[in-house]
């Protein structure tokens, strides 16, 4: 039994893994080819059919550049950098409920990797540790570009963090845990969080652009003054391992964008749905639907809006945010509590 | 007051932004509509190589050295053209002809060397308007990609008209008199 339970973790780990990274490498292709279609170009279309082999084109140029460490670098810290973002942006995905059971070949999976009881947290725990890769990046370097991003990125994710923590308050007194299978389950059908919590997605979703240093909150890396601010001086894979760590965050945001506030795997009419097996698949594809619709807007935000001035970023966090959030959680805590005693 | 050269321009205020104004959402969801609405637009892109926008039958492309109706090459390295050029792009050696040349060299003293470099060049057509033998002219063809800067520099092999496909320039001459054309 215990044996079993290993190898199917085991699997699912890998197969998520290799999932995470497969849209990680598409959503380069994807951001690109919105990009292009919001200002009327055609994007990349050379490789291969519509250019769908552009990621991987890119990829192998990212490993065959030349590797440089500047010689006035921490060298251990600066290849760290990359290592962390890298990791922390990979570790979330175990929490995340991508479906409830899947069946294959007779076998039933369930599609959570670790069902941890405090898994919200976890998230959030793991999602500031990338904050790290940042500033060890960016501070390894010994180059004041790259300083100056790496701590725009830890001031504003501390900032954001806070307004994001209090809006996830809000979701987790009116579910009542911190529990993302939990969370999940409970919003059965079209009972979806987003109905309850509209401030709080917004705060939420606001937050998560930030977090993910997507524009237009990417002051770290600010080309145009900062010159690509903590990766200045990265070159190579390295530099792919940031570039690459953004858009898997991308994709974990978007995950629990649609867990904690559109239902996760439920979708409308999934009751009338018999068997369990094209229902486990069913599930798996709305929640995957979801994330990729929550990527483009994603992509769809940053090709629209213009980047923040940095006063104007801390004026929003800290003025703004933080006190709706706030209200949203009070006003939560009132109509929970008023639930509870009249029921 | 100072005379507007143009009627846009717009008294700037200092006023208050309005609740609407000041929570931002509205103005990013009018902007979000309005990159959504370019998302479904016809893209202006021309895919280049293989399709290619039409260009006038009088364009200034690569440049051709024209034979005569003999096939003879008509320069004869007078050095007006590259005088003429403003991008100093062309060069020339001169050689004179010998007995039994006479069916390859129209007159008695020829280009040995022709060479125009494609890079400095800047297709003003005045070499063409300089030539007064008719045998430089400007072609529709578009300078194709190099990967060096050495293959830019085209010498006769590149320049000369072929005898077997002749290159029709009577639209580039449309503009001389009858009895210039002669």
């Amino acid at each position: 039994m215990e044996a079993a339970l290993l190898i199917e973790k085991s699997i699912l780990v890998l197969v998520i893994l290799g999932i995470t990274l497969l849209i990680a490498t598409y959503s380069t292709y994807a951001e690109r080819k919105v990009a292009a279609f919001l200002q009327d170009r055609q994007g990349p279309n050379r490789a291969g059919v519509f250019g769908l082999l552009q990621p991987i084109a890119d990829a192998g140029k990212m490993f065959f550049k030349e590797d440089l460490i500047p010689a006035a670098s921490e060298k251990w810290l600066f290849i760290m950098g990359p290592g962390i973002a890298m990791f922390t942006a990979c570790m979330t995905g175990a929490a995340i409920p991508w479906g409830t059971e899947l069946h294959v070949f007779g076998y039933t999976l369930n599609m959570q990797i670790a069902d941890i009881d405090i898994g919200i947290l976890y998230v959030i725990g793991f999602v500031s540790m990338g904050v790290y890769g940042i500033m060890i990046g960016g501070w390894a370097s010994n180059n004041k570009y790259s300083l100056y991003g790496a701590i725009r990125a830890s001031s504003q994710m501390i900032s954001y963090e806070l307004a994001m923590g209090l809006s996830i308050i809000a979701v987790v007194m009116m579910t009542g845990t911190l529990s993302l299978k939990e969370i999940a389950a409970q919003q059965h059908g079209i009972n979806w969080n987003i109905w309850y919590q509209p401030i709080g997605f917004i705060i939420f979703f606001t937050c998560a652009l930030a977090e993910c240093n997507r524009a237009p909150f990417d002051l770290p890396e600010c080309e145009s003054e900062l010159i690509g601010g903590y990766h200045t001086e990265y070159s190579s894979m390295k530099l792919g391992f940031y570039l690459f760590a953004e858009y898997i965050n991308m994709f974990i945001s978007s995950a629990v964008i649609a867990t904690l506030y559109f239902g996760g795997y439920n979708f409308p009419g999934m009751d009338l749905i018999e068997s369990p097996a094209l229902l486990g698949w069913l599930q798996f594809i709305a929640l995957f639907a979801k994330i990729f619709f929550f990527i483009f807007v994603f992509m769809w935000i940053r090709w629209t809006l213009p980047r923040f001035r940095y006063d104007q970023l801390m004026h929003l966090g800290w003025k703004s945010l933080i006190p709706l959030a706030i209200i949203n959680m009070l006003i939560t805590a009132a109509v929970v509590l008023l639930r509870n005693q009249t029921f | 007051m100072m005379q507007p050269l143009t009627n846009r321009s717009k008294q700037v205020v200092n006023k208050e932004m309005t609740f609407m104004e000041r929570i931002y959402l509205p103005a990013i969801l009018k902007g979000m509509a309005i990159t959504i609405s370019h998302f479904f637009k016809k893209k202006a892109t021309v895919q280049y190589p293989e399709v290619q926008r039409p260009i006038a039958p009088v364009y200034r492309g690569k440049h051709v050295l024209k034979r005569d109706d003999q096939g003879r090459e008509r320069c004869t390295a007078c050095g007006l053209c590259a005088v003429a050029c403003p991008a100093e792009a062309i060069t020339m050696v001169a050689a004179e002809r010998n007995k039994g040349e006479e069916h390859l060299y129209r007159e008695e003293k020829y280009a040995a060397v022709y060479e125009i470099n494609q890079l400095r060049c800047i297709f003003c057509g005045l070499c063409e308007e300089a030539c007064p033998k008719e045998a430089i002219f400007l072609t529709d063809v578009i300078t194709p990609v190099e990967t060096t800067r050495d293959n830019f520099i085209y010498g006769k092999d590149k320049l000369v008209e072929p005898l077997n496909a002749r290159i029709d320039v009577s639209k580039r001459q449309s503009w001389r008199t009858p009895e210039q054309q002669s």
